[in-house]
């Protein structure tokens, strides 16, 4: 199989395995006070340690979740929730229209049920926020918004935002900036402390750690209201027993990802190259989603749209040739719908139908870039010929 | 009549029920290379079926994908809504609209799975559709299609595959109507299988009306105009809300204080949209002895000139009568019954058939009844 798709998932690190076998097989709660719970609070605490390590943060400022979703959920409404609490005035929340659906739903969500007030950042054509835009939306009454919230680097498109400029325009304000940083992780140079972040999300299974480990990277000044009421572990916000075999994977995971980060972006960024060379030689109309420019976006990254082609059609045709990728769009009740991040960057409806991304990872090899080019061309014939239904 | 097997790529339409599942895991085993499609038909999905019916809901989508899986075959959904409200939904009220009695399930057939999805499915480079429908398609030494009725006349449905013509046969595979399959035999091989679709209820009715209140779905759309309830001499005996929500041969609901002279129970026999006025009487008055139908569809060759005999099917649960048809100028057909019939109401469909095999379909437009002129 040609795997073109690890931005949806990648293949676990042999390091992750073994550290979360290992695990598997010893009995301990790592809240427990005898000898088995302490050996377990050891591993958590050193995995905690590490990952803080491998992002820059405090080891206080990790807080471990069940995943990128839980993490989002927690960041958005449950500063929302915190920020409101302290001042009534704060309902207004300012989110980029590019966001994940864990941050974009969530902020949704409290538009409907919370009484927030949403502003969608406007953005460019690569779906990039300027920070202008951030700092007006703010300016415009400072004293009500409760959080803002940007992603990092978008998982469609590549597109890398200036998170810096944009966490500093907040903190000039006094305002808490989330950062999804799912994507950015082991791909881009990310530093908690440095970035000036209220809250970052990273994920597991995204740079070869196990599903359903997540962690939300927290500036201890701040005490978001809890998603999962409980046993209080993780600063009293989020509850539940600590995931001990996921959790030192995960931070296994985050070892290599910032040991290689340089090699692998740099390696990664030229397979990148080649395969949207390789696109573009055999169809020659596809048009490139997001920042042409390579420093301004994921380097495992791309995405195309095909003219006159459903992004369905292409799928199942390259599915059939062994090929696996993604559209990048999701799904409403199962049903592929123009992608959301396109329809921001202005992109037209038919255009944005007719999309595939293809994200490489650590097993990507030339020979994945060789298939798809000797594939794509035919594909994307008969695609248009099936045409837009 | 037989040919070598030859390995298809085929297109498994699956609605989430227990026939397409079957349909797929047999196209499946006889060594084609199958891939699932979930056809997304309603624009407002809802969450979970309600009651049995319908194969519209994210649960139907999930229950097919399920059975993809068990069967190891690709699954995609594919969005045909649009398309479906064109050329099925609104026909369907345009037609109630207009006084007559549709068949959605043929249209959806002739429109639908045997058109945009078997259109696609070609372009996307596979050889045919596969379906759960039981009829049985035989292929004659000089390549043309025959549609036949299943093997088990109990669930033959090759009447709401009538409307198919000689080139959508080439291209549908039916693996239900093949072998002499019982229902109850179709779940116990669905449980063998794995698919645990098998203990599914079976769909009824029309699936895009959810709850199966027809008269309901089209009181929202076309609203309410009152009209009057006449006799057969003009003699008005009550009121209606809308003369779209009756159906020929209908015998309840007509809300008529007293009853007929003769003691006997009345029934709908005409309706008429224009002055929006619905004629009861006895039920002798129903008897059709003949009809014209328009837009006749042939399987296969259009049938020679002049009067020939067939059997008929009218519904899609009906049983087959005797019957005397002619093709008028090729574009009409005149169809005498050997015995009247009733409850037979423009707008559904005849399927007129040579024994087993399916000759063709039309329209029906005007019925003859024994003591009234045409209307």
């Amino acid at each position: 199989m040609v795997y073109l798709d690890h931005a949806a998932t990648t293949p676990m690190l042999p390091e992750a395995v073994q550290a979360m076998t290992a695990q598997l097989t010893v009995t301990g709660n790592a809240s427990s006070l005898h000898a088995a719970g302490r050996r377990a609070r050891r591993a958590v605490e050193e995995a905690r340690e590490s990952l803080a390590a491998s992002l820059g943060a405090r080891p206080s400022e990790v807080v471990f979740t069940a995943g990128g979703t839980e993490a989002d959920n927690l960041a958005v409404k449950g500063l929302y929730w915190s920020r409101r609490d302290a001042d009534p005035a704060r309902t207004r929340v300012l989110a980029s229209p590019v966001e994940h659906h864990a941050v974009l739903d969530a902020v949704e969500w409290l538009a409907g049920h919370e009484g927030a007030r949403v502003e969608w950042l406007p953005v460019d054509t690569y779906g990039r926020v300027h920070p202008d835009a951030l700092r007006e939306a703010i300016a415009r009454d400072p004293g009500d918004v409760a959080l803002a919230t940007v992603m990092w680097a978008n998982n469609e498109i590549g597109t890398v935002q200036p998170v810096h400029e944009l966490a500093r325009v907040a903190a000039e304000f006094g305002i808490p900036l989330h950062a999804d940083a799912v994507q950015a992780f082991g791909q881009l140079e990310v530093d908690f402390a440095a970035s000036q972040l209220a809250a970052m999300t990273v994920s597991g299974h995204k740079i070869g750690g196990p599903y359903g480990s997540g962690a939300l990277l927290l500036g201890r000044e701040y005490a978001p209201v809890p998603v999962l009421h409980g046993g209080g572990q993780e600063r009293h916000v989020r509850s539940g027993t600590l995931d001990t075999p996921a959790i030192v994977a995960f931070a296994a995971a985050g070892r290599h990802a910032a040991a290689h980060r340089e090699e692998f972006a740099r390696d990664i960024g030229a397979l990148r190259d080649q395969l949207v060379k390789a696109v573009h030689a055999a169809a020659p109309d596809a048009v490139l989603g997001g920042d042409p420019d390579p420093a301004g976006r994921l380097p495992a990254n791309a995405h195309f749209s095909f003219p006159g082609c459903e992004g369905d059609s292409l799928l199942l045709l390259l599915d059939a040739q062994g090929i696996a990728c993604s559209t990048g769009s999701a799904c409403t009740a199962g049903v592929a719908q123009p992608s959301h991040v396109l329809l921001a960057t202005g992109m037209d409806r038919d255009l944005a139908r007719g999309t595939l991304r293809f994200s490489l990872g650590h097993t990507s090899t030339e020979q994945d870039v060789a298939a798809l080019a000797a594939a794509i061309g035919p594909v994307v014939e008969r695609a248009r010929s099936a045409g837009l239904s | 009549m037989t040919e070598a097997p030859r390995r298809l790529r085929v297109l498994a339409a699956m609605s989430g029920g227990v026939d397409s599942a079957v349909a797929a895991a047999r196209a499946a085993e006889a060594g084609h290379d199958v891939t699932g499609v979930h056809l997304a038909l309603s624009e407002n999905p809802t969450s979970f079926r309600t009651g049995a019916r319908g194969c519209c809901t994210i649960e139907d989508s999930h229950d097919a994908r399920r059975a993809a899986d068990v069967i190891g075959i690709p699954f995609y959904v594919w969005d045909l809504a649009e398309r479906f409200r064109e050329d099925v939904v609104d026909d369907f009220i345009a037609e109630y609209e207009a006084g007559r009695t549709p068949n959605p399930c043929l249209r959806c057939n002739e429109k639908i799975k045997f058109a945009a999805l078997l259109d696609k499915a070609l372009a996307l480079g596979f050889d045919a559709v596969c379906t759960g429908h039981y009829a049985t398609v035989v292929r004659n030494d000089d390549g043309s299609r025959e549609l036949h009725r299943a093997s088990d006349m109990a669930k033959d449905q090759s009447y709401v595959l009538g409307v198919l013509d000689d080139r959508q046969l080439a291209h549908a595979m039916f693996p239900l109507g093949d072998t002499r399959t019982t229902k109850p035999e179709i779940r116990e091989e669905a449980a063998r299988r794995g698919l645990f679709v098998a203990k599914k209820p079976d769909s009824h009715d029309i699936c895009f009306i959810a709850d199966g209140d027809t008269q309901g779905f089209l009181a929202k759309r076309l609203g309410t105009a009152e009209g009057d309830i006449v006799d057969e001499s003009g003699n008005r005996l009550g009121t209606h809300d809308g003369a779209y929500g009756f159906t020929i041969g209908q015998r309840k609901g007509l809300r008529i204080g007293h009853p007929a002279a003769d003691g006997k129970p009345r029934y709908v026999l005409d309706i008429s949209p224009v002055d929006n006025t619905v004629t009861v009487g006895p039920a002798e008055s129903l008897d059709v002895t003949a009809l014209t139908a328009i837009r006749p569809r042939w399987c296969g060759n259009p049938p020679q000139a002049g009067p020939a005999a067939y059997t008929a099917q009218l519904r899609a649960h009906g049983g087959e009568t005797g019957v005397t048809a002619e093709l008028i100028d090729g574009s009409a057909l005149h169809v005498t019954f050997t015995d009247p019939v009733r409850g037979v109401a423009p707008g559904q469909a005849i399927v007129l058939y040579d024994g087993t095999r399916v000759v063709g379909s039309a329209t029906i437009a005007t019925t003859e009844r024994r003591a009234r002129a045409a209307v």
